[in-house]
């Protein structure tokens, strides 16, 4: 039993976190990931260098990590910064084009060259795969994808736009040729789009990796999860100074025990969601993995909400202003729960498993 | 990061599953597994039970009779007995007098006290709380005024837990009215069957009576009764209050708790499905089993602090505050289960009678019965201040 993280990683999470205190000032991040091209390539090239998208594969594939726990460490230092980079398309991607030997994509995405997003889910919305309708028809040699594509992270200025679409053999991804996007604004910044196919050549990738896509978007939510924790505990920190510097009836409210108390309950609640999460990263790859993910990201859910919601409360007017740092870190982690699956998905993704007692390990 | 426990510890594990498979008896653990009240003559066969392995005193050292265990196996123990429906251990003796007496007690205080805790031969009970003193443990009024090489001590104490059982108290008494509250405070030790002292029961929201108030009259206490300093009693409550409690968030409590919810809702219907196939229910249930499994990772994290030494008062605080949130939910979840077949006095049916299975029968006082766990050893508001205090500080 031991929960400190090792060397190579506690040097991996300081040197991020140093990095974006020192690089993403909150201002111009404002600037950038509200408005094309919804990220700073400035920013981007620093995080290549510092190893982050390297962290996201093996060194077999190209890169000097692909363990859970780099993606733990980094995406915590990412809710921590409020970075809104590309890096949850990035991580899909790159794990998806790692898997299935694409080795020259993955180095120019380690180099910071090029990038990757994925798209996988539907208008409809469902977390589970078997309700997707896009679908990939070989004609001759080639392949040809008709559908709807949306919630795709990242897309604008992606390189290689991995599609997930259904064949004959089961659901395959296809990289297709000048895909069209409709892109957006995220509500708390980055890029979104949708994609519409309509007969659009594509190469076939796998005609069917149902299983390495699985294992992408369950590693993708535990990105999510720890960067759920770092923002929980940067918003957190930053309600507690709040609370000790405003002052109100000629006291600070941090004297007011109805908030002294409601910050308490945020904080045990965010170890229970740093606890889920070590569960998650924990499990990844074993027997368990689906279901201590769910359960990582259904808790999440329904806490980072609630955390959310408390933050703004507490700080009054202020956090509800544009300004303050502290409401774009609240409206992070209220959106979370809308990627890969939201806590009541994955609620029902727990209730569908098989009975089976909570047994201790 | 690893989760796993050390070879060591497992190999400890399963010594005491082997032992528990072993030794503990099947009517007992029927009986916590029930929720049924046991005797005293039960508490007292499983903790012999414990003696003859010398497993009893979990929080004391080798040579005074206890097992030595560090952090990892008091939890490993503890989890494992809750697992198995082991009856609890009555924690007034054995971590709280005992950990005092090493700490405050003279050698002939020792000698004297930590034997019969071991053998069952004296069964202590605490004096705490006061009528006027909950929260606010430091306003307690029950006086002792030195007379000679005596106290006499007069006033009143509550919430006894099982002191109709016992033969000795340990209690919380004011020896000055100067300075500050805190400051008059002395820890006394009393034997039960001194002349002055009556012990009355409470009856409870469920019905059952484990606790008691406790009336002291004149009561002639020797001077030699006395741990620690006199006015020193508050520094000794604090140091019971901090003292490091393994088992404060009752995860295996919860575990097995909800292996009786999966049970149950496999057994019983609702809407014509099964509970566990109830959407509600599954909800419900799922949610509360994804914080259980948080849970139990969060103690074994403060867990690892404690063994490198950085667990505090705010570790065991949370620990204790969603602990005991979790285990009420479960408990909360289990009654509602049961929809109207909740409603009857189990007391007054048959088993044959029963609509529900047995050990769902008490589903309903034991759901009342836990809500005690958020009031006591410090409320869960109490246990917020004191979060809060070391967050605000500065």
């Amino acid at each position: 039993m031991d929960f400190n993280l090792s060397d190579h990683h506690q040097m991996l999470a300081d040197s991020l976190r140093r990095f974006l205190a020192d690089n993403y000032e909150f201002e111009t991040r404002n600037k950038q990931v509200y408005a094309e091209p919804w990220h700073s390539p400035e920013i981007w090239s620093g995080l290549a260098d510092l190893g982050v998208m390297g962290a996201f594969v093996t060194e077999e594939q190209g890169g000097f990590g692909g363990s859970p726990e780099d993606v733990l460490v980094i995406f915590e230092e990412v809710g921590r910064g409020l970075c809104a980079e590309p890096l949850l398309g990035t991580l899909l991607g790159i794990r998806l084009l790692a898997a299935l030997g694409r080795r020259e994509m993955v180095g120019d995405i380690v180099a910071g060259t090029a990038r990757t997003a994925l798209a996988v889910y539907e208008p409809q919305v469902a977390c589970d795969l078997s309700y997707l309708e896009a679908d990939a028809r070989k004609s001759g040699d080639r392949w040809r994808l008709t559908g709807r594509k949306s919630a795709v992270y990242g897309a604008a200025g992606a390189d290689h736009l991995l599609v997930a679409a259904r064949t004959d053999d089961g659901i395959g991804l296809f990289l297709p040729e000048n895909p069209e996007l409709i892109s957006a604004t995220m509500v708390d910044g980055g890029n979104i789009a949708d994609l519409i196919m309509d007969d659009l050549p594509a190469e076939c990738v796998s005609a069917d990796c149902c299983g390495a896509l699985e294992d992408a978007l369950d590693l993708g939510r535990i990105a999510l999860c720890a960067e759920a924790v770092g923002v929980m505990t940067r918003l957190i920190d930053l309600t507690v100074d709040y609370l000790k510097q405003r002052q109100q009836f000629d006291r600070p409210l941090a004297a007011f025990q109805a908030l002294q108390h409601r910050v308490v309950d945020m904080l045990v609640e965010l170890e229970q969601c740093r606890s889920i999460t070590i569960a998650a990263v924990a499990a990844f790859g074993g027997s368990d993995q689906t279901r201590r993910v769910s359960q990582a990201k259904n808790l999440i859910g329904r806490m980072g909400r609630k955390i959310a919601e408390d933050a703004i409360q507490m700080h009054g007017g202020i956090g509800m202003t544009w300004e303050y740092p502290g409401a774009h870190y609240a409206k992070r982690l209220v959106m979370i729960d809308h990627q890969l699956g939201d806590h009541v998905d994955h609620v029902q993704r727990l209730i569908l498993m098989p009975d089976k007692p909570n047994a201790p390990a | 990061m690893d989760l796993e426990f050390t070879p060591e510890e497992r190999a400890f594990r399963d010594e005491v599953r082997a032992f528990l498979k072993e030794k503990l008896p099947d009517e007992l653990a029927e009986k916590v597994s029930a929720g049924k009240e046991l005797t005293k003559e039960d508490l007292l066969r499983w903790q012999s039970i414990l003696h003859e392995r010398g497993w009893l005193a979990a929080t004391w050292p080798r040579e005074y009779g206890g097992t030595g265990w560090n952090a990892v196996e008091r939890h490993i123990f503890a989890e494992e007995c809750a697992l198995h429906s082991a009856p609890r251990l009555l924690p007034f003796g054995l971590n709280m007098l005992g950990p005092v007496l090493f700490k405050f007690g003279t050698e002939e205080q020792k000698r004297d006290i930590l034997p019969g805790i071991l053998d069952g031969s004296d069964w202590w009970c605490q004096g705490y709380s006061e009528p006027g003193a909950g929260s606010d443990l430091a306003s307690l009024k029950t006086r002792a005024v030195r007379d000679g090489d005596h106290y006499i001590v007069n006033g009143q104490k509550t919430w006894t837990t099982l002191g109709q059982h016992a033969n000795r108290i340990f209690c919380l008494v004011r020896t000055s009215t100067q300075g500050k509250p805190q400051e008059g405070i002395s820890f006394l030790l009393m034997d039960l069957n001194t002349p002055g002292i009556e012990m009355r029961p409470i009856r409870l929201i469920e019905g059952g009576s484990e606790v008691n108030e406790v009336f002291f009259t004149d009561v002639r206490v020797p001077v030699s009764n006395l741990v620690g300093e006199e006015n020193q009693g508050w520094t000794i409550a604090k140091y019971l209050l901090t003292h490091e409690r393994t088992n404060i968030a009752g995860t295996g409590f919860s575990i097995k708790d909800m292996e009786r919810y999966h049970r149950l809702s496999r057994q019983i219907t609702r809407d014509g499905k099964r509970i566990a196939d109830h959407p509600v229910y599954a909800t419900r249930a799922a949610e509360i089993e994804a914080e259980l499994e948080a849970m139990r990772i969060t103690n074994l994290r403060m867990l690892a602090n404690a063994r490198e030494g950085a667990a505090g008062g705010r570790e065991s605080s949370m620990l204790k505050l969603k602990g005991t949130q979790v285990r009420q939910a479960i408990q909360d979840l289990y009654r509602s289960a049961l929809g109207h077949n909740a409603a009857p006095m189990a007391s007054e049916l048959s088993e044959n009678e029963l609509a529900v299975p047995v050990e769902a029968a008490r589903a309903a006082p034991v759901y009342f019965n836990h809500r005690k766990l958020s009031i006591y050893g410090g409320s869960n508001e109490i246990q917020r201040n004191i979060v809060a205090k070391e967050l605000f500080r500065g």
